[in-house]
C-alpha cells in the first residue's frame, strides 16, 4: 500500500515538475507548480511528518503559489515565441547526463540506518506537532528567532522595492 | 518500508529538472518557479533522512528552509515588478548589465 501510494506521488511530482519547465503558459506552469507542491506535501505524510505537510500546503501552495499568481496577473506576461534558451539541448543532455552520474551513485550506495529516539512510535505517542514544536524551541531557539528577524527584512525590502517611484512625483516638483 | 535511496533519487531527479528549468527557460517567473523545485528537492532529502534516522532536525531545517523561500520569493518578486515597470527587461537574458 505503501509502495503504491510513493510510486503514485514520485510519479506525479516528476511529471508536473517537468511540465513546470516545460510549459509554455506562465499560468499553466503555476498550476503545474501547485500539483507538485501538494505531492511533495504526499511524500512528508508517508515520511510521518505531519505538521510539515501542513506547513507545505499552508505556506507553500498557499500563500507563496499565490503570490507567484497574482504577480503574473499583473505583469500580464504574454506567452512568447522564443521560450526556450537557444542552447537549450546542449543544457539539457549535459545536466541530463550528470544526473545520470548521480542516481547511478546513489542506487549504489549504502545508507546505514542508525535509528535515533524519535521513531515513529514515539511520534504517534506524543504527536508530530508536539515533538516539533518542544524540538524548536529548545534547540533552534536563536534559528528561529533569526528567521523572524529575516522574513521582517525581507518584506520590508520587498515593499521599498515595489514601491511606486512616480507616486511622489507631484510633492517634490511643487518645491522649485 | 520504502528504502531511504528512492526518496532520495527522487530528490535527485527533481533538483535536476529545476537546475534544468533555471538554465533554460527566459521568462524571470519560471526561473523563480524553478528554484522552488530546487528548494522543495532539498526539503524531501532532509525529512526523509530525518525521519530515517530517527531525528527531528532535518524536518526543523525544513521548517527554515520553507521560511527562507518565502522571503526570497517576496523579495524577488518585488525585484521583477521593478523591472518590469522601469522597462528594463522583459527576459531574463537581456539583464546583462553585470555580466562581465
Amino acid at each position: 500500500m505503501v509502495t503504491a501510494f510513493f510510486a503514485y506521488l514520485a510519479l506525479v511530482s516528476i511529471v508536473s515538475g517537468i511540465l513546470t519547465v516545460a510549459l509554455r503558459n506562465p499560468v499553466h506552469c503555476g498550476l503545474a507548480l501547485l500539483t507538485l507542491l501538494l505531492h511533495v506535501a504526499g511524500f512528508f505524510v508517508l515520511l510521518n511528518s505531519e505538521f510539515l505537510a501542513m506547513v507545505q500546503i499552508i505556506v507553500y501552495a498557499g500563500a507563496i503559489l499565490v503570490l507567484y499568481l497574482f504577480v503574473l496577473m499583473i505583469l500580464n506576461l504574454k506567452t512568447e515565441e522564443r521560450v526556450f534558451h537557444q542552447r537549450t539541448a546542449i543544457i539539457a543532455f549535459v545536466t541530463a547526463g550528470v544526473a545520470g552520474v548521480f542516481l547511478l551513485m546513489l542506487m549504489r550506495s549504502p545508507f546505514a540506518s542508525v535509528s535515533g529516539a524519535v521513531t515513529p512510535e514515539v511520534l504517534d505517542f506524543v504527536g508530530h506537532t508536539k515533538a516539533v514544536g518542544i524540538t524548536i524551541f529548545n534547540d533552534f531557539l536563536l534559528q528561529f528567532e533569526i528567521i523572524a528577524v529575516f522574513l521582517l527584512g525581507a518584506v520590508i525590502g520587498a515593499i521599498v522595492l515595489a514601491k511606486n517611484p512616480l507616486a511622489r512625483q507631484p510633492d517634490s516638483s511643487d518645491k522649485p | 518500508m520504502i528504502p531511504l535511496s528512492y526518496y532520495v533519487a527522487v530528490a535527485t531527479i527533481l533538483f535536476i529538472i529545476g537546475l534544468v528549468g533555471v538554465l533554460v527557460r527566459r521568462n524571470f517567473i519560471i526561473v523563480f518557479m524553478s528554484i522552488e523545485i530546487m528548494l522543495n528537492a532539498a526539503n524531501i532529502n532532509l525529512v526523509a533522512f530525518a525521519s530515517y534516522y530517527g531525528s527531528l532536525d532535518g524536518q526543523i531545517a525544513a521548517i527554515f528552509i520553507i521560511a527562507i523561500a518565502a522571503g526570497e520569493a517576496a523579495i524577488g518578486l518585488a525585484i521583477i515588478i521593478v523591472v518590469f515597470r522601469r522597462k528594463i527587461a522583459t527576459n531574463v537574458d537581456q539583464l546583462n548589465l553585470l555580466k562581465w
